[in-house]
């Protein structure tokens, strides 16, 4: 009762913080923000959080906690749009509505789809907040306890659980993961402030790389250029029509179904990792099993729809415990909720046990803030749904030059260095090779932000176990193995073991055909060369420094792994899926345009940019794409040019920001904002 | 009409609803005589979670307010290198260019590598012009059952057991409370890679850490509680600088001794030689001269009159007391010459204190700072 007592006054705040009109407004902005980025095809929370990172510099909590999980929450019921009207999974937590969904638009049935899809999210959101709201109350005393033992092990469970994510080659998810921690490490150790893969010649890395780089070069860069690629004229707009009410009462009707597949949600989206990708086709799969005559199944059932769509937004309730309780992300999207929130304010608010002791009223008014957006959501898509439908006729090609615009600059807000879009096309660079070759980035990301946690309370637990086993070699055992430490190993062994058993089923980013063995043996010869070249960097550190242990320690391990895959890749033959290639056949392969012309407006950006300064040189590259690529007229170029420079410099405007200056720059006296 | 049609029109007026009541940000601006319509930029060279970072935020609207003209303050974060990249830009800044209208706020981080001769710093605090410096204390604290064991003053009896520290950075701020435990003949283990003092405390309270210091704000709102509590108690403060330039009770913990008194008291620690001289000086250029406002190279004497003018106005406000003390907790707001004095004291370290540190952070750390 003691627990209750305590938390209720919280609960009570929570509510008088969101309860005040700009709190709402700031929510209702993330959700209309959410509404758009889940519509467009494979831009999902992880891309939309990295967009709204670079304005939450400084900014009151709580309104940029509104307007992050009004985000988050809302993106897995706007992304239905796409998977129901084109058959495009609109982010990857709605790939199975598209099984039920499509057909039934096809049979003019969408709007009874939409109707069905929306209640069931709703519902799943709702139980989402629900089931956060309880498990906070029982875990706090609970995590209230956790010292650096307990965190160091928190942190390696979440890492164990890149082995769910490696997809259908284990060992290529745990190199992801390693290459992610080793990203991580780069630049002055924790400890002693040694550099790693980084020299005091090139200040930029010394401060290591930032995770809106990393987040943004890693998700939405692969995305976006791949999309590009394609340059889908996108399907002939679907007639919506009638049955709204039908696909409410067809919800209401399967509501136990829905219920069910809300736990799974939860519980999915509880295991740290795992996320959004695989919960929608475990809610798909008990759908089936759970219904009688399954003939119908693909060619319009509703029931395929409300299962995923209630799963998908309940986990984000569920992938909210590890983040909020422990600073573990739940997702790759978590995993910049995280970085974005030490940014809020003046970064008094951390997640993790701090927070639940410090901050539970902001904790409270998280879980708030997600049931309201829930109801916000489905509200606004249900009244706008006739234009939100138009939004999925766009042509990519008028999106994707804004798209980049926004990521450069928010690229660019976090060092405030022209360096910044460079490691941004680096890391871009290599999430699209990722992307290719069957790579898991989510395995990559979560090594990139655990990498920092794990060196870090691996050194001090290791420190403070050796100055407790001086004093005695009980009170060192008692500290090291408390009975947190034991739960959570044995949880960690059962979930790997199990995680790798169903690892090969799931398809975290959709099936990759397999090509011809040359060019994934060369993408991993080189991602081997770095891990070396890393290995040898750290080992060149002196011997008393603990800042060399753990980059050894992960290379080493990323090495052994490295050297496996190469054998299996001389011995399988061509074809077997550890050469997985999108560029051998599928989507990409018959891609109207190639990737290295794609690219090359990208560098084009860049290099602009370091000679012109970034306005003039988004000027120009605006101009040019929609004109040339994008084959727009002169006029309607003109027109969007201005209108971005504009959208640009208001942006910057307000939050008081510059741009990046180039060689120009340095001879000739610009006014603002071509400074 | 269609109960569709009917929740569509509910929903339509609930979108209107909350588009109408969200509040847009007004501008601030103002006119006056001297910076009038400018814009005055403060690089502060951490990122924006830092403790310098809300200094500065406390400040910027009260300089705007006092300043000539009533400019736009704007606060400028342009972390790096622990500061070092900011003080290197701002050293590269010339006043011709700004014309007032750039200022740079730096902290103790700033002041240390400066001291100490990191290679990376390329900056030079002679040639800057200081209109304020801000200062602070700090207070080292102890688990209740270690405390006990103090013979009054005397740390002596302490020197037997085994401490453990949360520390930021052999080469930080933290420096100072090390090495007065060193010079107490405590035998501390640094425990590293801690991203602020807050995380210190959180060890501290979780029994992992059973030493601690926190600067006096963090100490009156994160550690006086536990004191209540009885799960902490002070030890010493590192003291205050009275005009002479003599250590004296922080006049803020007037009831707690001072790490000079402890060392007066325990056996083996002298209050004098070239480990007092140099804790002494890193004391100063970490507490109560740590967080200072400066001019760029070269700035007029109107520009330097104008910001004291300002920086003294700030704090003749009626409300300053009250305000500053929720923020910035009871420090030292030093304007003219007494900002002065403060520079001088705090970045001017003799060569064999300085000498001392550097070896002694070889020794005890590995740290090489050549």
């Amino acid at each position: 009762m003691d627990v209750i007592m305590e938390a209720l006054p919280a609960l009570g705040d929570a509510w008088a913080l969101i309860l005040q009109p700009v709190v709402l407004g700031y929510l209702v902005l993330g959700v209309v923000m959410g509404l758009c980025i889940g519509v467009f095809p494979g831009l999902g929370g992880i891309a939309g959080l990295s967009l709204l990172l670079p304005f939450m510099f400084g900014m009151d909590p709580i309104l940029g906690l509104a307007l992050m999980v009004g985000m988050v929450a809302v993106v897995p019921t706007s992304d239905t749009f796409a998977s129901v009207l084109m058959g495009i999974p609109g982010s990857s937590a709605s790939q199975a509505t598209v099984l039920d969904g499509f057909p039934m638009a096809k049979r003019g049935q969408a709007a009874r789809a939409l109707s069905a899809a929306f209640a069931s999210s709703l519902f799943g959101g709702l139980v989402g907040a629900a089931f956060l709201t309880v498990f906070i109350l029982i875990a706090r005393p609970i995590v209230l306890e956790f010292r650096t033992p307990e965190l160091l092990m928190i942190t390696i469970f979440g890492l164990s659980m890149v082995g769910i994510l490696a997809g259908r080659v284990a060992i290529k998810g745990i190199v992801a993961a390693g290459l992610g921690m080793l990203i991580g490490t780069i630049g002055e150790g924790a400890s002693s402030g040694d550099l790693r893969m980084s020299s005091y010649d090139y200040p930029y890395l010394t401060d290591g790389l930032k995770l809106v780089i990393v987040g943004l070069g890693i998700f939405a860069i692969p995305e976006i250029i791949s999309l590009l690629r394609q340059d889908r004229a996108i399907a002939k707009e679907q007639p919506l029509g009638g049955g709204w009410l039908d696909g409410v009462k067809d919800w209401f009707a399967n509501i136990w179904l829905s219920v069910r597949c809300s736990i799974i949600g939860v519980v999915v989206g509880v295991i740290p990792g795992l996320g959004g990708s695989v919960v929608d086709w475990i809610a798909y799969g008990h759908a089936i099993q759970t219904t009688k005559d399954t003939s119908k199944f693909g060619s319009g059932e509703v029931r395929g729809v409300i299962g995923p769509e209630s799963s998908n937004n309940a986990k984000e309730g569920g992938g909210l415990v590890p983040t909020l309780l422990f600073g573990i992300p739940g997702s790759g999207s978590m995993a910049i909720f995280i970085g974005a929130i030490a940014l809020l304010g003046s970064g008094q608010i951390e997640v993790g046990p701090a927070m639940l002791q410090n901050n539970l009223d902001i904790t409270y008014s998280i879980v708030w803030l997600l049931a309201l957006a829930n109801v916000v959501g489905t509200l606004i898509c249900i009244a706008s749904s006739g234009g939100i439908a138009k939004l999925t006729s766009i042509r990519f090609a008028l999106l994707a030059p804004f798209l980049l615009m926004i990521i450069s600059f928010a690229a660019f807000q976090s060092g405030q260095n022209l360096m910044d879009l460079v490691a941004l096309f680096a890391i871009g660079f290599l999430g699209i090779l990722m992307r290719r070759f069957d790579w898991s980035r989510p395995a990559f990301l979560i090594g990139f932000v655990l990498s920092n946690p794990a060196e870090t309370y691996a050194n001090q637990a290791l420190q403070i176990a050796q100055s407790r086993f001086r004093k005695g070699f009980d009170e060192g055992l008692d500290y090291i193995f408390s009975p947190i430490v034991i739960v959570l190993l044995i949880v960690t062994v059962v979930s790997v073991v199990l995680g790798l058993r169903q690892a090969k089923k799931i398809m975290a980013e959709g099936a990759v055909p397999s090509g011809r063995k040359r060019a994934p043996l060369i993408f991993l010869l080189v991602v081997t060369a770095y891990i070396v070249l890393a290995y040898v960097n750290a080992a060149a550190i002196p011997d008393f420094s603990r800042d060399r242990v753990f980059p050894m320690f992960v290379a080493g391990v990323c090495i052994v792994g490295c050297v496996i895959l190469i054998v299996q890749m001389m011995l399988k033959p061509e074809g077997h899926t550890i050469f997985a290639d999108r560029e051998s056949s599928g989507e990409d392969a018959e891609a109207t345009f190639g990737l290295w012309p794609t690219l090359a407006w990208f560098a084009g950006l860049l290099i602009l940019t370091s000679l012109l300064g970034f306005i003039l040189a988004l000027a120009v590259f605006l101009f040019f794409f929609l004109k040339i690529r994008a084959g727009t007229s002169t006029s309607f170029a003109a027109i969007y040019t201005g209108a971005g420079i504009l959208f640009m410099c208001t942006m910057a405007w307000l939050l008081n920001r510059d741009f990046p200056p180039g060689l120009l720059q340095g001879y000739v006296d610009l006014p603002w904002p071509l400074t | 009409m269609s109960i569709f049609q009917a929740t569509r029109r509910v929903a339509y007026s609930f979108v209107a609803a909350a588009a109408a009541t969200f509040a847009t940000q007004a501008q601030a601006g103002g006119h006056g005589i001297d910076l009038t319509g400018k814009t005055v930029e403060w690089i502060i060279p951490f990122s924006e979670t830092g403790g310098s970072a809300k200094w500065a935020n406390f400040y910027a609207p009260l300089l705007s307010e006092a300043l000539p003209g009533q400019p736009t303050v704007v606060v400028k974060f342009m972390p790096g290198a622990g500061s070092t990249k900011g003080a290197n830009f701002f050293q590269n800044e010339k006043y011709e260019d700004s014309e007032g209208t750039l200022i740079f706020g730096s902290s103790g981080s700033t002041q240390f590598p400066f001291l100490l001769g990191d290679p990376r710093v390329k900056y030079n605090y002679g040639d800057w012009n200081v209109v304020l410096a801000s200062g602070t204390g700090g207070v080292a604290y102890l688990p209740p059952e270690l405390a006990a064991k103090m013979d009054g003053m005397n740390a002596a009896p302490l020197q037997g057991e085994d401490f453990i520290y949360g520390n930021q950075g052999a080469t930080r701020l933290d420096l100072v409370p090390t090495l007065a435990w060193e010079m107490l003949g405590l035998n501390v283990e640094s425990v590293m890679g801690i991203k602020g003092r807050g995380d210190g405390r959180l060890m501290f309270e979780r029994g992992e850490a059973n030493i601690d210091y926190q600067t006096s704000s963090s100490f009156l709102s994160g550690v006086t509680p536990l004191v209540e509590a009885g799960t902490a108690v002070p030890m010493m403060t590192w003291g205050a600088l009275d005009d002479a330039g003599n250590i004296v009770r922080d006049p803020t913990f007037p009831d707690i001794p001072t790490f000079k008194e402890v060392c007066e008291a325990t056996d083996g620690c002298e209050t004098s030689g070239e480990a007092w001289d140099a804790w002494k000086a890193f004391f100063i250029a970490g507490f109560p001269a740590q967080k200072m406002v400066f001019l760029p190279n070269g700035a007029s004497a109107d520009a330097i009159a104008t910001y004291t003018a300002a920086f003294e106005a700030v704090k003749a406000r009626a409300d300053f007391a009250e305000i500053s003390g929720k923020r910035l907790g009871k420090y030292p707001q030093m304007t003219g010459e007494a900002a002065q004095n403060a520079l001088e004291s705090g970045t001017n370290v003799s060569p064999e204190a300085k000498a001392f540190v550097v070896n002694w952070l070889q020794e005890k750390y590995g740290v090489s700072l050549n």
